[in-house]
């Protein structure tokens, strides 16, 4: 089992998600995280997806979306040529005793502290998932009360593989 | 021009000539405006049938097959013929009606979100959201349908719309380009000539040809290069009759249900040209015996299907036909290997199937079929349906120039007399036999009112054994003979059913003149239906 990430540029049809994501629960394919959006173009959604699998799996994912109709590319962003960053909000539990120590540890990873109430702040943390998953674990000892996570989204560096879509 | 006259237009200029299709109110603005069309309406007495009938005259007309239905149940039904299609690579445009636009997803009377519930056995669906969108669409919808690897594709159309006047002059796209689907048709050039080069150097090569070279229509440029070549030939299940039956390079059908030298001649052979065929579990059920000891080509218009079951050598994308029209154009010294070819004349021979014995007055189903087969014309078209009459027929029928037909990826039972009934539609001038169990017989048989109705002459052969027999030829092995759900003790009268359709009715068994009953039975162009008694507890194998 291998993790790959995998940038479409899809049609923004009606349904196109739907389509994907249909097909990834019914040939039994595993998704870890998927995020969409519509690009500078209306016309266009980009999505990023993270699957795992193995080898033929993986190969067999980038082959069958490649199949749906409305799909106009898609291609593996390799961790070397790429950047992927994921968005992070926590709730964690913080008595006036703790705020100090939690806020210091938010400040580390450049977290922000964007709600706050008697007993408890949210944190927006933004990175790659290592980051985000370090500043998780740091937080262990003490209560997260909620944890929303946006999976991540990610671009290829350089114009080699941009697509224009002027057409 | 309103959106269901703008449907007929769209329809005319695909140059459908025959709708399969049922009535219902969400669809009746398109029948209403197909009053003053010349295109042939064939009302099938369930939604399912307008499916298959589509498919059987796709399959047969090389064009792409179209039904309609109404809204909620009326498109549901049709859901099974789909995906029966779907599963066989067959095009079919579905065009189903739908509630009001402002009234979709709030349940109202026969809704149905039928394009979510396709999803998963279409190539592509459209709801249709507003009339002006009506032509590019169904120029879209029959071009996904028939190029690239074919398939269903399913157009709902919202009552409100089918009634409401196009904002924008009708106009047919004379041609298409869509920016995300663009099939690959020709073959890479340096991948052909490695096969080129890997044929030249095989000792003991082979074709397994799967029904994509029907779909392709590649049946002679394959022949051709088999024949030059001097490669023997097996085939799939979808694949029967891409080699006449008797050609003295065709080796049988391969398979858990094949015939054992097809088989064998796979296995040991040193290079395995798989060509539209998608290496399932019951045409190859140890992928890895296919790959072992040999070079492995596949040749497939779908990139997916190459490697998802099995690793090959040499994959090759592209349309089947181009393929190997570049193949014949590349190579033109024939090679020989008449001691390849030899030994698996001699594994044929070593390997004659077992009778099944004529006995308590039923008959052999494979020696009747058999006899069927060679009694029929020359190119006529033999429709199985499915379970053990599927397998007799796959074994024991002998096409020549015409054509087999079987529902092989979804194995639905009733596929045969719809399917038949498209296929005798599509070509009138041939004789058109469905061969089906006494099981799918009863699945199906509300269609002899249609066949009625609109003079659809099909040969019906029922065998009737009083059960499900493949289930039963299963649970035999697997259950000791513990059958549960298998056995049709209500069966009806066959003879009553005939002649209440005004069917001209005969019936064979062990004690008959056969060959003189068949000839009896296939002598006009009219319906007609055999009973087959067979013994309940004949095996296939």
């Amino acid at each position: 089992m291998r993790k790959k990430v995998f940038q479409l540029l899809v049609d923004n049809n009606p349904g196109t998600l739907s389509r994907i994501s249909g097909l990834f629960s019914r040939r039994g394919y595993n998704i870890e995280s998927i995020t969409a959006g519509t690009t500078a173009d209306p016309r266009f959604t980009r999505i990023t997806i993270v699957a795992s699998g193995d080898d033929v799996i993986l190969d067999q994912i980038e082959k069958q979306v490649s199949k749906l109709v409305d799909v106009r590319d898609i291609h593996e962003l390799l961790p070397e040529d790429s950047v992927y960053r994921e968005l992070a909000l926590v709730k964690v539990r913080a008595e006036a005793d703790q705020r100090q120590s939690i806020l210091a540890t938010a400040d580390i990873f450049r977290g922000n502290i964007i709600d706050v109430s008697p007993d408890s702040l949210i944190i927006e943390i933004t990175g790659n998932q290592s980051k985000i998953d370090a500043f998780l674990k740091l937080l262990e000892g003490y209560e997260i009360l909620e944890l929303a996570r946006t999976g991540i989204a990610g671009l290829g560096r350089g114009t080699d593989k941009v697509i224009y879509l002027d057409e | 021009m309103i959106g269901a006259e703008a449907i007929v237009k769209c329809l005319e200029k695909e140059k459908t000539d025959v709708i399969f299709g049922y009535s219902g109110v969400a669809i009746d603005p398109f029948w209403n405006k197909m009053l003053a069309s010349d295109i042939k309406r064939v009302l099938i007495r369930t939604e399912q049938n307008a499916a298959h009938c589509a498919s059987g005259y796709a399959r047969i007309s090389g064009k792409v097959g179209v039904c309609a239905v109404t809204s909620g149940p009326g498109a549901t039904n049709l859901i099974t013929g789909i995906a029966t299609a779907y599963a066989d690579s067959i095009p079919l445009v579905a065009i189903t009606g739908q509630v009001n636009s402002d009234m979709i997803g709030s349940d109202v009377f026969q809704e149905a979100d039928i394009t979510g519930a396709v999803e998963s056995f279409v190539k592509y669906s459209y709801l249709v959201r507003d009339v002006n969108d009506i032509p590019r669409i169904f120029k879209e919808a029959f071009f996904i349908a028939s190029t690239g690897r074919k398939g269903p594709v399913l157009i709902d159309i919202p009552y409100d719309i089918q009634l409401s006047e196009l904002t924008t002059k009708f106009n047919y796209p004379e041609s298409i380009s869509m920016r995300t689907y663009k099939p690959t048709v020709n073959g890479n050039m340096a991948q052909i000539k490695k096969v080129i080069k890997e044929v030249e150097k095989a000792k003991r090569p082979i074709i397994c040809a799967g029904g994509g070279v029907h779909l392709s229509g590649a049946v002679e440029e394959l022949r051709k290069f088999a024949e030059l070549n001097d490669v023997p030939v097996v085939s799939t299940m979808m694949g029967i009759g891409v080699m006449p039956t008797d050609h003295p390079l065709y080796f049988g059908m391969v398979g858990n249900n094949g015939q054992a030298y097809a088989n064998r001649a796979m296995n040991e052979s040193d290079l395995l040209l798989m060509v539209g065929a998608r290496v399932a579990d019951r045409a190859v059920n140890r992928p890895d015996l296919i790959t072992e000891n040999k070079v492995m080509v596949h040749i497939d218009v779908d990139p997916a299907e190459i490697g998802k079951n099995v690793g090959p050598t040499i994959p090759l994308v592209g349309d089947i036909k181009h393929i190997f029209h570049d193949f014949l154009e590349m190579d033109d010294h024939a090679d020989n290997h008449r001691e390849w070819v030899k030994l698996l004349e001699k594994y044929k021979k070593e390997n004659t199937s077992q009778k099944i014995e004529s006995k308590d007055g039923y008959l052999d189903p494979k020696d009747f079929i058999c006899k069927l087969s060679e009694c029929m014309k020359d190119d006529a078209i033999y429709v199985a349906d499915v379970g053990q009459n599927q397998m007799w027929s796959c074994e024991c029928s002998k096409v020549r120039d015409g054509r087999f037909l079987t529902s092989g990826g979804m194995g639905t039972m009733g596929y045969s007399i719809p399917a038949a009934m498209g296929a005798k539609i599509a070509a009138p001038n041939k004789q058109v036999v469905a061969v089906i169990g006494d099981g799918a017989f009863q699945m199906s048989m509300m269609e002899l009112a249609t066949m009625r109705q609109y003079g659809i002459p099909v040969k019906i052969v029922v065998m009737k054994n009083g059960y499900l027999g493949m289930v039963r030829e299963h649970q035999h092995f697997a259950y000791n003979d513990n059958y549960s759900m298998v056995e049709l003790s209500g069966d009806p009268d066959l003879s009553l059913i005939a002649s209440a359709y005004g069917m001209e009715y005969m019936k064979v068994d062990g004690n008959s003149d056969v060959v003189k009953d068949i000839k009896k039975f296939l002598k006009d162009d009219k319906s007609s239906l055999m009973e087959v008694v067979v013994d309940p507890m004949a095996l296939t194998k």
